[in-house]
Order: C-alpha cells, then structure tokens, then sequence
C-alpha cells in the first residue's frame, strides 16, 4: 500500500481526529440518509448523470457553498489563535497544524470555493442569457464538473488520511521539495490542484466555444449581456493561464516524484522559475475571478436601476483592457526578490495602469445607479457594499503596486487585509448577489429577503471588522503566517479581527437559514412569471426554472437588453407549429472519469503504484468506451413544446 | 481546414458568422472550433515547459551539456519522420473525405508507422542517455531537457492511441459525420505536434548542439 498505513489516520492529535471524525460522521450520515430515504435513482438520474448546464451550474454553486464552511472553520480557527497566542502563550494549535491550516484556507477559499462559485454561475447563467440551448459540449461540461468535485473531495481526504501541505496556498519550492517537505501534504495539494485544474481548463474551453459560435440569432458581440462579455475574458484567461499552472505544478511533482531539479537548490534549480511560473497563471486568476463578479454587478445594477447600464461599449473596452492587462503585472507579486529597479518600475506601472479600466468600470455603476428607480433587493445591497469595499481594497492595491512602499508591506499583513478586500469585497460579494440574483431562475420561487439583508449586513460589518485591524497591524510589522507573536500591543487588534470573524459566521448561519427557510416556504414564494424582477437580459424570458431546453423557439435578438426590448413591445403570438428539439442524453461519463481519477491522484499521492496505474488505465478506458459509443440525443417532439409554452404563458399572464 | 471541409453544406458561413448574427453554429464548425481553443491551450503548457529549459538550458552541473549529448543524425531522421507522418496523415483525411476507405487505412497504417518509429527513436535516445548517466536528475538542465522533450513524446503516443481508436471506429462505424469531426480534431492534433516538434528540434537541438 505504499505509503499508506494506520499511523496515517491523526489519533494522538486531539483537533484533527474531532474535526475528521466530524467530517466522517457527517458524510456517512448523509449518505445513510440518501439511501434510507431511496434517492439513489433519482439522484444518479437527475443530477450525478446530468449534462444539462443548468444541473451542472448548481452542482458547482453547491460544491462552492459546502466548501466555504471548510474554508471559513479554518479561517475562524486562525483568528482564535490569533486572538490568544500573544506574548508567551502558545495558543491552542501547534505550528505543524496552524500551517497545515493557513495552507488549507487559501487553496480551498481561492480553488474550491470561489471558483466553482463563479464558474457554476457561468454555466447556469451564459446559455440562457445567450438564448441557446445548452453549452458547446455538455459532456464535457460534466466531466469538468466532477474533476473540480474530485480536486475538492481530495483536499478535504487530507483532513482524515494523511496531512495537508504547510507551504502557504502557492506551495512556494524549495520549501515545498521533497528535501524540507517529506511528508504526503504537498502531495495532496499537487495533485488535487491537478485534476481540479484540468477540469477548470476544459470547463474555460467549453464556455469560450460556448460564447463565440453559439448565439440566438441576431445576438452580436455588441448586443451580448455585459455577463457574458465578463465570461467570455475569464474564460480565455482560463484558457491562457491554467496550462501554465498545470505546467509548473508538473515540474514541481517531477522534482519530488522522479528526483529532478527544477526548482531544488541543487543540480543547477532555479527556485525563482517556479515564483515567475506561478505568479504568469496567478495574477490573471485574479481576474478570472474578478471579472465574472463584475459581470454580475453590471447585470444587478441595471436590472435594479431600471435602466440601460450606462457605458456598454467601455464597459466592454474595460473587460478586454484588464483581460490583457493582466497578463503584464506578475513580477508586482514578488518586487522584493531582486529583479532590480528597471523591472520593478515597469511592472508597478503596468499595475498601476490596470487600476484605469477598474475606474471605468466603477464609475459606469455609478452613473447607472444615478437618477435610476433603484430597487434595493438584496442584490443592489451586495453591489453597493462592494463598491464601496471594493474601491477601498483597490486603492490599498496601488499603494503597493508602488515599488519601495511594497517592501515595506511585502508579506505582512497590510498584503494580507488587501487582497481579502478585494476577493471577499468583490468576489464573494459579487457571487452572492449572483446566488440570490439567479436563485428564483433555478428552483422557480426566491429566496427569504428579510434573512438576505442580515447575511448582507453581517458580511459587510464582519469584514470590516476582521480586515481593517489588519491593515494597521501590517504597518505595525506584523508579518503573515505567524502562529503566536510576542508583541503583545497587537493583541487588541486582533481581537477585533475575531469579532469580525464571528460576525461573519453569523452571516454564514443567515445564509444557510435563509435556505431551509425558503425552501420550507417555497409555495408561498412560487414565481410564475419567470421574471421576478423585472429583468432586462434573455433568461428572464423563459419559465423558472427553465425546461431542459431552454427556449421552445430560439429568440430573435435585435439590441441589447434583448427581453426588455421584448416587453416594451408587448407579447407576440405564439407560432403554431413548434419545430422538434434535440436535447442531449445523460451520461454518466464525467462522474466515472472522476471517480478514477480520485483513485489515481490517492494512489500517486500514496505511492501506491498498482493502483495509480489501475487507475490512470480505468480512466483512460472509461474516455475510450464511451467515445466508442455513438451519443444519441433525446427528442422533445412539436406538440410537447407547444403544451409547454401553453402552460408557460397561462401561467406568466397575470 | 482540409478541402473537404468546403462550405458546400454550410453557404455563406465563414462571412456571416464574423458578425455573429446568423444563430448558433453548425457541430462540425462547434467542435472543430473548440478543439483549437484546446490545442491553443496545449501549446500553452508547451510554453511553460519551453520557458522553463531555455532557463536552465545551462544549468548542466558539472554533467553532459546538449553539445555532448545530442546526435543530429539521429534527430533530423525524427524530424523526418514526424514530417512525413502529417503529410500522410492529411492525405487519409483527403480520402475519408472522398469517402475512399481504402486510401484512409493505408494513409493512416503509414502514419501509425511513423509515428511508433518516431517514438522508438526518441526512447532509444532516451535509454542511451540514462545508461551514460545522463538521465533527469542528473542536472537542472537534463530534468528540463527529459520534461519538455518526454512530454511531446507523451502527446505523441496518446495520439498514436488515438489514430487505432479512430481507425477502428472508422471500419466499424463507416465514415459518418461524428466520426469525420473525429477525424478532423485527431489531424488538427497530429499537425499541431508538429509545429511543437519544429520549435523543439530547433530551440533544443540545433540551438543545443552547437
């Protein structure tokens, strides 16, 4: 077996064992309710098989919220160290384990969390506001979803089997080389981040294919929802960065796998590449983050507003400068580490120069939001509360993007407070008014508003609470990843950072009860319509939740804000005769390759060679079969659409 | 795109299409498109790789530089090889879609060929090299050297698994559409591990050799 036996599993540590024990218990007793309850069939037909977009979008949305919890334990964990480890005391986690814990908090928050938020956002949302039917390859969207899901399952398998990697959420050699890391936790982190990485690859693939040749008729670049131009740039970074993190993390588990030296400190490494390497894939990811999160402001803003957003054409302009942009300011990551002054001037300008487009993009909000009829549903709060937050983080940003102040602020806390500012303030914020934005689209009723406003409250109060202390903290000296300090003039701030992080959790507890609550009284909130707030884009002008196809008919787009041009109108005649659809089967091809390649990435991770090889061939075979068999597609026959669209419009007439 | 890819089923598409007003594409067009954004992507990792040995290129120490290591005999009947394996590798594509069976499964029994020789030649410059000492952990230079030159030989064999899958796809299915988009990616791949070779043969090899 490898590497692998008993003394693997954590029984002599107290925290580790409680918390996977915890995680143990929690999935049996979910996987014992599911089979009690017989939801196997359902669930294998309807969701683990599906290759619809839309199931595919709230699988991801799903994956991301579970995950938060995780990240978040571990980030509420790191701020009662914090809190208490002042002076000569020690706190309650020992070093091995807060690092364990600061390594797991980044890479969960940053890969499992936020990214599948967003790239579940994506998929649910973009066919419909392009008024298509699916995405470019449905099959393959699956097989994305479930490598994301197995990088995800991964992880998490560290907490019970083994130890996960103590090198910071970048896994910076030579630290992380076989030398100063010889146990499985950088091993964990390499190979989950791989296979999740590969399906985050196709998924950016699909979505590129997806926005550029598969539009309704009539739908030009410049009449697409600004959501779909920020898609459409986050998915070509994706494209262009990914293989590049593939690449790096490749060469880092071929220096720890086959003895090679690309980044050891002998044999002629380099441990600088790999710091270049990951910073060419790491900044863009920034703003693949960023910039589906700006789409969805854009779309809140205007629909809320009531109008027009203000500036489509250098709203796009902007989206396509940070696009590029961010493929010029890497070094901005690492200034202090002896480029020299020429260097660093330039990419401290170029960073600079990214702040431009950024300001574009906030004052058309602005103007959209002036002389608007503002509604202020949850969303519009989510999207006022980032833009404040946001300028904020983004202003802390150009500070350091000025060379000789970064070496003041290098990896100390100020870093730390910034780049929370700026991923919690626009992304997380953005993917929560996103998930209530959308909600109502999904399921067909809408989420509790009462508890949404206390989440909103409890984020934005919490964060400043948890993340302004830390910026002065970071001018006091404070450096990041400590695990207990002696300056006890710190401890104050640090416990209002707590505080933050327990405000916090209370937004977390009102998110998760405004879900029981509104699914508990979903009858009470059903939205027939399919257009609960008044919407402007193209997805709004089918039922909630949408058929599997979609549109009965594709529609005709001749402007922008297609479906409210639609309504201005007033309603057309339904054709009499509906052409039939073709609608893509189920195929259980992503969840098999992604069970295999968990089995593969645990065996490599292991050194259980047998079984990595066992594996690798399953998977491959599983690919080769299913590629051998011919796909068919399931009919959705002319009158079975024109009862639908029947039932669509009695309902949707008031 | 090959010249059976015409736009005979598909008028006006190539102008229309620009402007993005005319619907949803056709799969052919879909999936062909989409394969480049893949093979894009590849060429991309490729990158990386390539970035990484022209940074360690001289980084030997104290072991075998290239200068002592690579055979540009041996190299140029690689090249060759790989070469002549995308021009009989466009002439099966050429045939399948002239619907000539027969010329399809020579073209591509002789693609096959080269390509497993290609791959005979590159692991028995491999295994010389390890037996004279210079395998991957000897230098930074030989682990970039084996990496990048290993994993286009690693592109190469699962292309070579991909050529008898289609092969044998195209004697039990016949030429139908799904195959021939197939067909279509499977060349678009075999090409682009050409133009992949020519910059390694050049950065690497004859640069190296020098």
């Amino acid at each position: 077996m490898g590497k692998l036996s008993w003394s693997a599993i954590p029984f002599d540590q107290p925290i580790p064992m409680a918390a996977s024990l915890l995680i143990t218990v929690g999935v049996f007793a979910v996987l014992g309710l599911v089979t009690w309850k017989g939801w196997w069939p359902y669930l294998w037909r309807e969701w683990l098989t599906s290759v619809d977009h839309k199931r595919i979008g709230v699988m991801y949305v799903l994956l991301a919220l579970v995950l938060l919890l995780r990240g978040f334990i571990d980030a509420i964990m790191m701020r009662s160290q914090l809190a208490i480890a002042a002076g000569g005391a020690q706190g309650y986690l020992p070093p091995e384990h807060y690092d364990q814990i600061f390594s797991a908090h980044g890479t969960i928050m940053i890969f499992f969390m936020a990214m599948p938020f967003l790239v579940g956002l994506m998929n649910f949302v973009v066919p419909l506001q392009l008024g298509v039917r699916d995405v470019a390859f449905p099959v393959l969207n699956a097989i994305s979803f479930w490598l994301t899901a197995s990088g995800a399952l991964l992880v998490n398998v560290s907490l019970v089997v083994g130890e996960f990697a103590r090198t910071g959420w970048l896994a910076y050699p030579p630290l992380s080389e076989l030398q100063f890391s010889p146990g499985v936790g950088v091993d964990y982190y390499l190979w989950s981040l791989e296979i999740s990485g590969i399906g985050t690859l196709l998924a950016g693939i699909n979505m590129v294919t997806t926005i550029l040749k598969l539009r309704a008729p009539g739908m030009t670049y410049m009449r697409m929802p600004v959501f779909c131009w920020t898609s459409l740039c986050s998915s070509m970074l994706i494209v262009a960065a990914f293989p590049v993190l593939t690449a790096t993390f490749g060469m880092l588990l071929l220096d720890r796998y086959a003895g090679m030296h690309f980044f050891t400190n002998d044999g002629g490494g380099n441990f600088m590449m790999y710091i270049n390497l990951i910073w060419i894939w790491g900044h863009p990811e920034v703003y693949i983050l960023a910039l589906p999160a700006f789409g969805i402001f854009s779309e809140v803003i205007a629909t809320f507003a009531g109008k027009q957003l203000f500036g489509y054409r250098s709203m796009v302009l902007a989206t396509l400068a940070i696009c590029v942009l961010s493929f010029m300011v890497w070094l901005h990551h690492f200034f202090t580490m002896g480029a020299g002054a020429d260097v660093n001037a330039v990419f401290g300008i170029m960073s600079m120069i990214i702040a431009i487009p950024t300001g574009v993009k906030l004052f058309n909000w602005l103007f959209t939001l002036y002389q608007g009829r503002i509604r202020f549903e949850v969303p519009v709060l989510w999207a006022i509360g980032f833009m404040v937050t946001f300028a904020i983080g983004g202003m802390t940003g150009v500070l350091q993007a000025v060379p000789p102040a970064d070496f003041v602020l290098h990896n100390s806390l100020f870093l730390v407070a910034h780049f929370h500012n700026v991923i919690i303030g626009a992304v997380l914020f953005g993917a929560m008014a996103g998930y209530y934005y959308w909600f109502p689209k999904a399921f067909g009723f809408t989420l509790d508003r009462r508890l949404g406003v206390v989440s909103f409250w409890c984020w934005l109060v919490g964060f400043y609470l948890a993340f302004m202390p830390l910026y002065a903290l970071g001018l006091l000296g404070m450096t990041r990843r400590m695990q207990h300090y002696a300056d006890v003039t710190w401890q104050p701030y640090l416990i209002v950072a707590e505080v933050g992080a327990v405000v916090i959790l209370c937004g977390i507890a009102a998110t998760i009860a405004q879900l029981v609550v509104s699914i508990r009284t979903r009858e009470q909130r059903r939205d027939a319509t399919g257009d609960p707030w008044n919407g402007r884009t193209l997805e709004w002008s089918t039922t909630s939740p949408p058929p599997s196809y979609n549109f009965a008919v594709l529609p005709q787009v001749d402007s922008l804000d297609a479906f409210w041009v639609m309504k201005q109108r007033g309603p057309v005649a339904p054709p009499e005769h509906y052409q039939s659809i073709e609608v893509p089967r189920n195929s259980p091809n992503g969840f098999v390759t992604a069970f295999f390649a968990v089995v593969t990435g645990f065996a490599l991770i292991w050194h259980i060679w047998w079984m990595a090889i066992l594996g690798l061939a399953c998977a491959v075979l599983t690919l080769l079969v299913f590629g051998w068999m011919e796909r068919h597609e399931d009919e959705v026959s002319g009158e079975q659409l024109a009862d639908a669209e029947r039932a669509r419009l009695r309902a949707a007439s008031p | 795109m090959s010249a059976h890819m015409g736009t005979a089923e598909l008028p006006g598409l190539g102008t229309t299409m620009a402007r993005g007003g005319e619907g949803p594409a056709p799969v052919r067009i879909v999936v062909g498109y989409g394969f480049w954004i893949f093979l894009l992507s590849d060429i991309i990792m490729f990158s990386a790789l390539f970035a990484s040995y022209a940074v360690l290129s001289g980084q030997t120490a104290g072991g075998p530089s290239g200068r002592e290591l690579f055979e540009l005999r041996h190299v140029g009947i690689e090249t060759l090889c790989l070469l002549f394996s995308s021009y009989t590798c466009g002439l099966g594509l050429l045939a399948i879609g002239r619907r000539q069976l027969r010329g399809f499964y020579l073209a591509f029994a002789i693609t096959f060929v080269l390509g497993a020789t290609f791959l005979g030649l590159e692991i028995s410059e491999f295994v010389g090299m390890v037996t004279r000492g210079a395998g991957p952990s000897r230098s930074a230079f030989l682990s970039a050297f084996f990496s990048l030159v290993g994993l286009h030989g690693a592109h190469v064999t699962a292309g070579l698994l991909w050529l008898s899958f289609m092969v044998a796809q195209t004697a039990a299915r016949g030429p139908r559409d799904f195959v021939r988009r197939r067909l279509l990616c499977f060349s678009l791949f075999w090409h682009a591990l050409d133009i992949i070779w020519v910059a390694l043969l050049t950065l690497v090899y004859l640069m190296g050799a020098r």
